[in-house]
């Protein structure tokens, strides 16, 4: 479909390549979905007469995000998510990219869901849908998945989505059946005895509340045990969500040690802190909880100097009826696929990351981890780009989010940074009308 | 390439250090004493063998592979002694084995069945052992589910004790019937690269496959999981693979270890369908090896998961002359442990 398009140009754009690290003036040219130029000397002046172009009066083109973990409902979510509906969202967020929760029912621990869910997506999805599967059977963390078969139906990674494996034999041979297929596991680690019942960060907040809370102690006790682990093993980790400076201890000392080990946190850990649950708004009970003001500073300063590798909205669409609730029953979790760009430019706006290292967290590093040519703009990478302005400010409002559930943390939120267009495999997934006009 | 009198194939490399020509004359020999050299008084494990205590092994096995095939085959070494099986874990094809090459040699033997043995109710391997000695046999084969039960006991007897398996330590027998059936098929073991295939963890018979093999000179590999290998597996002398593309490049034999069903489903390897498919030994994989390379198996094997029935039924596979190497190499090591049997 793609290779007879015409070439398509985007001119007069502020070109930022997060793999190289290049912010210039100039434009991207894309043909056969593929990019075949880019930096300066792709200008009006040089294109040739079959090229398509678009202005982007000075806008930020770039490559398109991609989100390591998505909630997209199928099979057996779609009230709260349909594969559609997430497409939608990632595409109008900039996401050309999503990589597939597996706790979905059935949990994706079968190739055969792996194949529906790739069969769906070529059918509903515009965005790239990558799906992850089950490190254990069931998510229930006792018997090690079909890594093997489950990679060659397509599974790019491994993970028992939020739920940490508690037999550290179980994961120290999970940890090592993985290693022989070269495959990624994510975890998101945590002493589950810890965690125990709470709902949100312990500490003041939450007593004054009379919520439980989760010690950060509880996440780094379960990092370091992987971390012992996988030095037995030589594998890849990647710490699904890290939330606390004590977790980036451990990850600090398991990067120094030569481990291969990677970890990501979430565009809520670090634009949001615990004291944003106010009077008890379930939209911020979150899993791992926000922190307190401390940690997220932690985490941004992490998240600059490149300790934490990859940022994730973990999307995590909540109908009404689990979130309509008294807080300590409300479900965990927050949609994020439209809003973590915005949300992320906070942090570049008030000058704590910058602009370059913001999208390579977005772009390029997840990119890197499932070994996608995705995450750069140079010549022979996917078309895959986003343009965005990354200064047009507005507010928030949940109605017109493109996700089946509204359960946003930035809800009647300023943001600034607006995405304009989406190109996936040099095709427009989403643009404004200004940009349908050449 | 040298043929013995019996017109068997022969390397003279294997031979001559054991004094050449002697151990070909076997039928002529006499039939109440053993001439193998061999200096221990139980056979516990490969370890703590030499080259040439296997070598004396083998070349008796020969031997007896002559006289199984004989109408007659009865000889009188064991005369008058007692043999005891005693296995506390099921086996068919091992005991059956033994008994056998007991009886060629003309030892009374005896099977005890621990099912029906006071071992059921709660007496000790080592009281057990006091019992048995108390009648007064010659020889115990023992196969035990513990390691080092088999070592253990051969401490508190006052007979010669042979392990027919102990846990996930020694199997030394079944290594020099596979050894054997090698060097019959192939000419030689020095310098073959053989390839040991599976639960290699949990594998008395690759542990003494390991030992025997590299000690004769071949370059053995294990090819598995890293589920199901052990670990500091790669300072036993072998190398090490992970997939059977890689491990079976290039093989002269290709050794096939059981799958304990039991340990299939989550524990080491996530299911029987991904674990036959990875790892088990089809046309597909075995054309990986080398076009004349032969399929090797201890037994019973699972079809369709370890080894697909094509190949277990195909011409290259030797599992059923490993079956009758069994039974001469039992009758071997019986015979040269008659060297050091009680003699009043």
């Amino acid at each position: 479909m793609t290779t007879q398009m015409r070439p398509l140009a985007f001119i007069n754009a502020r070109v930022i390549d997060p793999a190289g690290g290049t912010d210039v003036r100039g434009g991207v040219l894309i043909a056969d979905g593929v990019i075949s130029a880019a930096g300066a000397d792709v200008t009006a002046g040089n294109l040739g007469a079959d090229v398509r172009a678009i202005d982007c009066k000075g806008d930020i083109v770039t490559s398109g995000l991609i989100d390591l973990r998505v909630f997209v409902g199928e099979p057996g979510g779609e009230h709260r998510e349909t594969i559609a509906s997430a497409s939608a969202a990632a595409a109008a967020g900039g996401v050309t990219t999503i990589v597939t929760s597996p706790d979905a029912q059935p949990v994706v621990d079968d190739p055969a869901v792996v194949d529906f869910l790739k069969r769906r997506a070529r059918d509903n999805a515009h965005v790239r849908v990558l799906p992850s599967a089950a490190l254990t059977k069931g998510l229930r963390g006792q018997e090690i998945a079909e890594i093997g078969l489950l990679q060659e139906a397509g599974a790019v990674a491994f993970t028992d989505a939020d739920r940490a494996v508690r037999n550290s034999q179980v994961m120290l041979r999970a940890l090592s059946y993985a290693r022989d297929y070269d495959a990624l596991i994510m975890h998101q680690a945590q002493d589950a005895d810890l965690v125990g019942q709470g709902v949100m960060n312990a500490g003041e907040r939450a007593s004054r509340l009379g919520l439980g809370g989760i010690h950060a102690a509880a996440e780094a006790i379960g990092l370091d045990r992987d971390m012992r682990l996988l030095k037995m093993v030589d594998g890849r980790y990647h710490a699904s969500i890290v939330s606390s400076s004590l977790s980036l201890d451990v990850i600090a000392r398991a990067k120094a040690d030569g481990l291969k080990v990677t970890c990501a946190t979430t565009i809520n850990h670090l634009t949001l802190n615990e004291n944003d649950i106010g009077d008890y708004r379930t939209f911020l009970k979150l899993m791992p909880p926000l922190r307190h003001e401390d940690e997220r500073m932690a985490l941004v300063r992490a998240l600059a100097d490149g300790l934490i590798d990859v940022v994730i909205s973990d999307h995590n669409p909540q109908d009404v009826e689990t979130k309509r609730v008294p807080f300590s029953e409300a479900a965990f979790g927050a949609i994020g696929l439209e809003t973590m760009l915005a949300a992320g430019l906070r942090l570049v706006h008030s000058g704590e990351v910058s602009l370059v290292r913001l999208l390579n967290a977005l772009s390029t590093r997840p990119a890197d981890l499932l070994r996608l040519p995705q995450g750069r703009v140079q010549k022979g990478a996917p078309a895959d780009v986003i343009c965005f302005d990354m200064d047009e400010p507005f507010v928030l409002d949940p109605t017109q989010l493109r996700s089946r559930s509204k359960n946003t943390p930035f809800d009647g939120a300023r943001l600034q940074g607006r995405v304009k267009m989406s190109c996936v495999a040099g095709q427009i997934i989403f643009g404004s009308d200004a940009f349908d006009a050449s | 390439m040298a043929i013995s009198p019996r017109g068997e194939r022969i390397l003279p490399d294997e031979r001559l250090p054991l004094g050449g020509i002697r151990a070909y004359m076997p039928a002529l020999m006499s039939q109440s004493q053993s001439h193998i050299a061999f200096p221990h008084r139980h056979l516990l494990g490969i370890e703590g063998l030499k080259a040439q205590d296997i070598t004396a092994l083998l070349d008796a096995a020969d031997e007896a592979v002559s006289l199984s095939r004989q109408v007659e085959k009865k000889r009188s070494i064991l005369r008058g002694r007692t043999q005891i099986n005693l296995f506390f874990e099921a086996s068919t094809r091992t005991q059956a084995s033994f008994e056998l090459a007991g009886k060629r040699l003309g030892a009374d033997v005896m099977n005890m069945a621990v099912a029906n043995s006071s071992v059921k109710k709660g007496e000790t391997l080592i009281d057990t052992a006091a019992t048995l000695n108390a009648m007064r046999p010659d020889i115990i084969i023992v196969r035990h589910h513990c390691s080092g039960a088999v070592d253990l006991l051969s401490r508190k007897v006052s007979c010669s004790v042979v392990n027919a398996g102990d846990g996930a330590h020694e199997h030394p027998t079944q290594a020099l019937l596979d050894a054997l059936t090698i060097r019959r098929t192939k000419g030689r073991i020095q310098g073959l690269t053989i390839a040991i295939c599976g639960d290699v963890a949990h594998s008395r018979v690759a542990r003494s496959n390991i030992l025997l093999l590299t000690a004769l000179g071949a370059r053995v590999r294990v090819v598995a999981p890293s589920t199901l290998l052990p670990s500091g597996i790669d300072r036993m002398g072998v190398e090490v693979h992970r997939t059977m593309r890689d491990g079976l490049r290039d093989a002269d034999i290709v050794m096939m270890l059981r799958l304990q069903l039991e340990r299939m489903s989550g524990a080491f390897v996530p299911s029987l369908r991904e674990y036959a498919h990875f790892y088990g030994l089809d046309e597909d994989k075995l054309s990986y090896a080398k076009p004349d390379a032969l399929v090797m198996h201890p037994g019973p094997i699972n079809r369709g998961v370890e080894i697909d029935s094509a190949v277990a039924d195909g011409p290259r596979s030797l599992i059923n002359e490993q079956v009758e190497m069994g039974v001469a190499v039992r009758m071997a090591v019986l015979e040269a442990l008659s060297h050091h049997l009680r003699k009043e």
